[in-house]
């Protein structure tokens, strides 16, 4: 199969990621766009890796991995933190550092 | 004898910083010290003048040199004093008439709480006094003449709780500066001309100056001496000085200080004698103010203000005759000194009338207090015998060489100036009959005063008898003296120069004229004053009258002319200041702040705005990017 | 090399980091010791400012005690000291004021009494720290104008220049007045950031033409900021600028040193300043702090542009005669003491730039003068003002009346202020507006003309105010104000006797003072105007 079309899955998920972010206000589902965006561009990334015939793709892919997995970690703490104390996971209702 | 000369000023110097830092420990004797002091002023002026005596004529003229006050390059000027026959004068007339002053003040400010303050400032007063006539340039000269004004606003404004008395104070220092601007501007043009504003360099120099720069200077200085010598257009303040306590009427306000501007002139005749433009400024302001002072001295029914408008008056004689030139220098000092004598005891008189009647000073509340103040009214008498000119008493001397030089004059001129001061001659005999009569004569028209208190009139104690029949005998004697032999006139020769007019007749018929003019104001006067008893309450009287009593309306026109349209412009600015110049700058602040609170809305808060606004941002970057490598 | 100068400046600068650091004044005795040893440094200060001010030798070098280290190298920046007769003497005064100050200023910066409600708690960390604060900020200052009197190297200067309006802005803004509540606060937020947003926009123009300068001087082989290099470098055209970049980089410093100093109409915020501000910090900005300004006129405008200044001059001196007469009118229509002194403030800055831009030596020796004797004058009037506003919590005129009653030496020394102020012969500020005027007329007679009707303006503002505060009727309020304290006296005595003596002794300062400003012109090449009719002395005025 061509691997030209990992692009453009590459690119679809991206966009998919991208307007869920933008769209969505329950924190957790725009995590998950944002987790979606990031595989994103991993899946572009081995592509690239792929087709280069290199493996530098696939290596930055593992720290995007890496960088994303300490992401979600911090993310999902703090988003659980409001959470508890506000009773609401709509990132709408977090705005106390707006003037 | 050099080195008594800053002795002469230093002596009551050290009297005023003792009694002013002093304390209260002083408050005990230092109206003593003071007194002292100036009598100590006036024993060093004593042992000048023998000194100057002894010498040759040509020789009386000493200078010493202090230190150097300001040197700037070109601009040199020394703390330097020069003697000679005028300030000699000066300096005896201010020291004896001034240590009278003192010792009368010993007992007329015996209950005040602040006296040594008050002796403080009156020896504060010698001390520039001194400068003034003692400097041998004229920046030293204007800080002696600052220094009386400021010794003047002190006085005046002596007893400050009288909102009267500090607006009087605060009026008379501000006119002042209105003449001192002529006296800086006629520095700057001294030096701008001669690199120099000494006395020898710029009198020396003057021949070489052109009249127009001279015009100038004379001009200038003649502000200046308009500003002192209370003379129209800047006379309005005498009336109001009379606030201060009456010791400082008679010293400064008639005897000394307000001649300073005659001595400036005087002084400076070197250059006034060849500005004849300015000189004829000086006779017109002379004679103007020698009519003006005279009307306002005939309205006023406050003893004091009645004075003030004669010494105006009196002034306006002087002034006039200094600038008839040569023809009226020495004449013009002669009459200045005999009027020192007999204006200050006229004051001084009033004082003790006014300490006899609880502090009352309108006239028409006194009456009949000759048996009552007896030494009050002989030396009183005296004075007002002098100052309307009865022969054989100082002021028939003085007075009657100014109105000979005034006709002297020649041509029409001569006429006119004449007739003005024998027509002041006449007014002045008429209103001081008129303060005669209505204080010392007629039935008591004695009135309670606010609180209440019937007067019970006394003679004053002896400290201010004293002073007030030495001085009634210098009235009496001193224009004898000065004219026996013209022994005054040759005195001051040296100085001022000295040339005879072409009168159009002889001085027995300006004499004839003079009394004849003078006998028919003391008639006039003793027909209305004198035959017929006097209202308590001033009737309405005619719209001169009514005039005249408000100062011929000199204040309402400073009022009018620079007082309101002054303010407006101050409220104009300050409503520019705030609203324009600062709207400007607060404007350009708000219209920054507006714009950053607009923008701000962009921080909405939420956080797929940000979001898309980066996905915008990163799109356009990429577009750009694209765009830029395809050319 | 000595070591004098930058002991001069360091001496404060450790000062203020001292006083910063001492223990917290949570304690009347830790406040007392801050105090003292802000004074003591300030004493020392004062001590070494006098000495460079012995040691420079009138008929010596231009300048003096010079000192160099070397700072950024690439760019030719030295940390260079030195001083003629003019910054000897203006250090002088700042080293003399600040002491003064100080201790005028004693209780101000005390916490608010813990009355419920008010002021800071004394437990805060504003409330502990603010004694430190404020006298460390006043050394502060001290340092920096001193470093600007002294400094040689222009980029320096500039740094000093900006530098100072942070503890400035503080001081102005964290400790105003008492007298007002939540308002005055705000009022006073506004006159800091007012204040530092005027001197900021003119730093940042003058930092623009410092970096213009640098680039010409640059390509024609001076990369330096030298002012000594490059002012002879420019006198004897070494280093060209052409007419245009000349005029433009005048401007550039001009404008900075007309918002400092304050010039008409660039003066708007200095009322603001000096009425929110305590009455010391008042004085610190009117009498050290705007002399800056002045001085670097006299000092950079003209060493380093002298055509530039030549053909701007008669502009400048329109500016400032209008400033000497809208001062002086606007200071007779304020309701407010402390805006009145400041409106005074701007039409004597009218003088002092008027002076410096005649061209003259009367004009520049006068001006130096001027500000030496209104930094005395003002500090002397402003400072007794303070005291008279402490006690009556008010800065309204209206509010006072016959003071001169129930406290006569407060009336007395007020007084002398006033005629200080009006410059009455005798009093210090005479000498130098006599000189300014004549060195102005000289040469522009219209302008010195118009220019002294400010005197008659003076005589107005000054007197009026004395008349409404401390005369007439003793009015309610005024009837149990306490007379003059030692300390307070021990502030007043001595600017009141330096008045006195330089007004009537001024020779010890013009001796230091006329060599180099005899300099200055001759570099500009100007030579003061020769009297229209020269006669030789014949009696007195005679010329060593």
């Amino acid at each position: 199969m061509n691997p030209v079309n990992y692009l453009y899955l590459s690119a679809l998920l991206f966009t998919i990621g991208a307007s869920g972010v933008l769209i969505r206000r329950n924190a957790i589902v725009l995590f998950m766009c944002v987790e979606l965006m990031l595989n994103a561009s991993n899946l572009a990334l081995v592509t690239f890796s792929r087709l280069h015939g290199t493996l530098d793709g696939q290596i930055i892919a593992f720290f995007t991995m890496v960088v994303a997995a300490a992401e979600v970690v911090v993310g999902l703490a703090i988003i659980v933190s409001i959470f508890r104390t506000r009773h609401s996971a709509s990132v709408d209702d977090s705005n106390l550092m707006k003037l | 004898m050099n080195s008594l000369i800053p002795l002469l000023v230093a002596a009551p110097l050290a009297g005023a910083a003792l009694l002013l830092l002093g304390g209260r420990a002083l408050d005990r004797f230092g109206h003593w010290l003071a007194t002292g002091l100036a009598a100590l002023s006036f024993g060093f002026g004593l042992v000048l003048f023998s000194d100057l005596l002894g010498r040759d004529a040509e020789h009386r003229t000493v200078t010493t040199r202090l230190f150097s006050w300001v040197p700037v390059n070109g601009f040199q000027a020394d703390v330097s004093f020069r003697l000679d026959q005028l300030s000699m004068t000066f300096v005896l007339l201010i020291t004896g008439v001034g240590t009278l002053i003192h010792l009368y003040s010993v007992g007329y400010m015996a209950y005040d709480e602040r006296r040594r303050r008050f002796f403080a400032y009156l020896n504060l007063f010698l001390a520039a006094m001194l400068l003034l006539v003692v400097a041998d340039n004229y920046l030293l000269l204007y800080f002696g003449w600052e220094g009386v004004g400021l010794a003047s606003y002190l006085l005046i404004g002596f007893w400050q709780h009288k909102p009267s008395a500090a607006t009087a104070a605060k009026k008379a220092f501000i006119v002042n500066r209105v003449g001192d601007l002529g006296l800086s501007i006629a520095i700057m043009l001294m030096f701008a001309e001669f690199g120099s504003f000494a006395f020898g360099p710029v009198f020396g120099g003057a021949s070489g100056a052109s009249e127009g720069k001279l015009t100038a200077i004379g001009l200038m200085l003649l502000l200046a001496a308009c500003g002192k010598s209370a003379q129209v257009p800047l006379q309005s303040w005498l009336g109001d000085a009379m606030e201060g306590p009456t010791p400082v009427s008679a010293l400064i306000h008639a005897a000394t200080m307000v001649t300073a501007g005659v001595y400036l002139i005087i002084r400076s005749s070197a250059i006034f004698d060849l500005a004849p433009d300015a000189q004829t400024a000086v006779v017109v302001v002379g004679a103007v103010t020698l009519l003006f002072g005279a009307v306002v001295g005939c309205a006023k029914d406050d003893i004091k203000k009645a004075l003030a408008g004669s010494t105006m008056s009196q002034i306006g004689y002087m002034v006039m005759a200094a600038g008839l030139g040569p023809i009226g220098y020495a004449f013009a000092i002669m009459h200045l000194v005999t009027h020192g004598f007999f204006k200050a005891g006229l004051f001084l008189g009033a004082g003790s009338v006014m300490h006899g009647m609880n502090d009352e000073v309108d006239m028409r509340r006194y009456g009949g207090l000759r048996k009552y103040m007896p030494w009050t009214y002989r030396t009183f008498a005296v004075g007002y015998l002098a100052i309307i000119g009865v022969p054989p008493l100082s002021g028939f001397f003085s007075k009657d060489k100014i109105i000979e030089a005034a006709f002297a004059k020649g041509g029409t001129e001569g006429w006119i100036l004449g007739l003005c001061a024998l027509v002041g001659a006449a007014v002045t005999a008429f209103y001081m009959t008129r303060v005669m009569l209505l204080t010392f004569f007629g039935e008591k028209r004695w009135q309670p005063d606010a609180q209440g208190n019937a007067p019970h009139p006394h003679e004053s104690p002896s400290t201010m008898t004293v002073p007030m029949v030495l001085l009634a005998l210098g009235s009496a004697c001193a224009g004898g003296i000065f004219a026996y032999h013209d022994a005054f006139l040759k005195w001051l020769e040296p100085v001022t120069g000295h040339s005879e007019g072409n009168p159009p007749f002889g001085s027995w018929t300006v004499s004839g004229l003079t009394t004849a003019c003078m006998l028919a104001g003391v008639g006039v006067s003793y027909l209305m004053y004198g035959r017929s008893p006097v209202p308590v309450v001033p009737p309405v009287g005619s719209p001169l009258t009514r005039a005249a009593r408000r100062d011929l309306l000199q204040d309402d026109f400073n009022h009018a002319v620079l007082v309101r349209p002054g303010s407006a412009l101050t409220a104009t600015l300050v409503f520019f200041d705030s609203r324009g110049l600062d709207g400007f700058v607060n404007g350009l602040a708000a219209t920054i702040g507006g714009l950053s609170s607009r923008m701000r809305r962009v921080q909405n808060g939420f956080v797929r705005s940000y979001a898309l606004s980066m996905f915008g941002g990163t799109l356009l970057l990429v577009a750009s990017t694209l765009l830029v490598r395809s050319f | 090399m000595s070591v004098l100068l930058s002991a001069t400046c360091v001496v404060p600068a450790a000062g203020a980091v001292l006083t910063a650091a001492l223990p917290a004044g949570s304690t009347e005795a830790r406040r007392t010791t801050t105090k003292y040893v802000a004074l003591g440094v300030s004493a020392v200060t004062l001590v070494l400012a006098a000495v460079v001010a012995l040691r420079f030798d009138p008929h010596g070098a231009r300048y003096q005690l010079t000192e160099s280290y070397s700072w950024i190298r690439s760019f030719g920046i030295t940390f260079s000291l030195g001083v003629d007769g003019i910054g000897a003497v203006l250090a002088l005064l700042t080293a003399v004021l600040v002491p003064v100050v100080m201790l005028a200023s004693w209780h101000d910066a005390d916490p608010a009494p813990a009355a419920p409600g008010t002021g800071p708690d004394p437990d805060t960390f504003e409330g502990r720290r603010r004694t430190q604060g404020f006298f460390a900020l006043i050394l502060a200052v001290e340092a920096m104008v001193v470093v600007s009197f002294y400094a040689l190297d222009v980029f320096v200067f500039y740094v000093f220049f900006e530098a100072m309006l942070i503890p400035m802005y503080f001081l102005i803004g964290g400790f105003g007045d008492r007298a007002g509540g939540p308002e005055s606060a705000r009022q006073r937020s506004y006159a800091a950031v007012k204040f530092l947003l005027y001197n900021l926009l003119g730093g940042l123009v003058m930092l623009a033409a410092v970096i213009g300068l640098y680039v010409i001087a640059q390509d024609q082989g001076f990369g330096t900021f030298d002012l000594p290099g490059l002012t002879s470098a420019i006198a004897d055209g070494r280093l060209r600028l052409s007419g245009t970049a000349e005029n433009v980089l005048f401007l550039g410093f001009f404008f900075a040193f007309a918002v400092k100093a304050p010039l008409w109409p660039l003066h708007t915020w200095l009322p603001n300043a000096m009425g929110e501000a305590t009455a010391g910090t008042a004085v610190l900005i009117t009498a050290v702090v705007d002399k800056v300004g002045t001085f670097a006129m006299l000092r950079f405008c003209l060493g380093l542009f002298p055509d530039a200044s030549k053909t701007f001059a008669p502009a400048i001196l329109v500016l400032s005669v209008i400033g000497i007469l809208y001062g002086a009118l606007l200071a007779v229509g304020q309701k407010d003491i402390k805006r009145l002194v400041a409106y005074a403030s701007i039409s004597h800055f009218g003088f002092i730039i008027m002076g410096v831009f005649a061209l003259t030596s009367q004009g520049q020796s006068g001006a130096t003068l001027y500000m030496v004797n209104h930094g005395l004058s003002t500090a002397a009037w402003m400072l007794v003002a303070g005291f008279l506003i402490s006690r009556r919590g008010s800065r309204l005129i209206a509010d006072y009346g016959g003071v001169q009653k129930t406290a006569p030496v407060l009336a007395g020394t007020f007084l002398i202020g006033s005629l200080a102020t009006l410059s009455l012969p005798g009093l210090a500020p005479f000498v130098s507006e006599f000189l300014v005027l004549v060195g102005t007329f000289t040469r522009y007679p219209a302008i010195g003309i118009v220019a002294t009707f400010g005197i008659v303006l003076a005589a107005l503002y000054a007197l009026l105010l004395y008349q409404r505060t401390m005369t007439g009727p003793v009015k309610e309020g005024v009837r149990e104000m306490p007379d003059l304290r030692a300390r307070e006296l021990a502030v007043v005595a001595p600017l009141v006797a330096l008045t006195i003596l330089l007004g009537v002794y001024p020779k010890p300062l013009t001796d230091l003072v006329n060599p180099s400003v005899n300099a200055t012109l001759s570099q500009v090449h100007e030579t003061d105007p020769a009297p229209a009719h020269p006669v030789a002395a014949t009696s007195g005025g005679e010329q060593k």
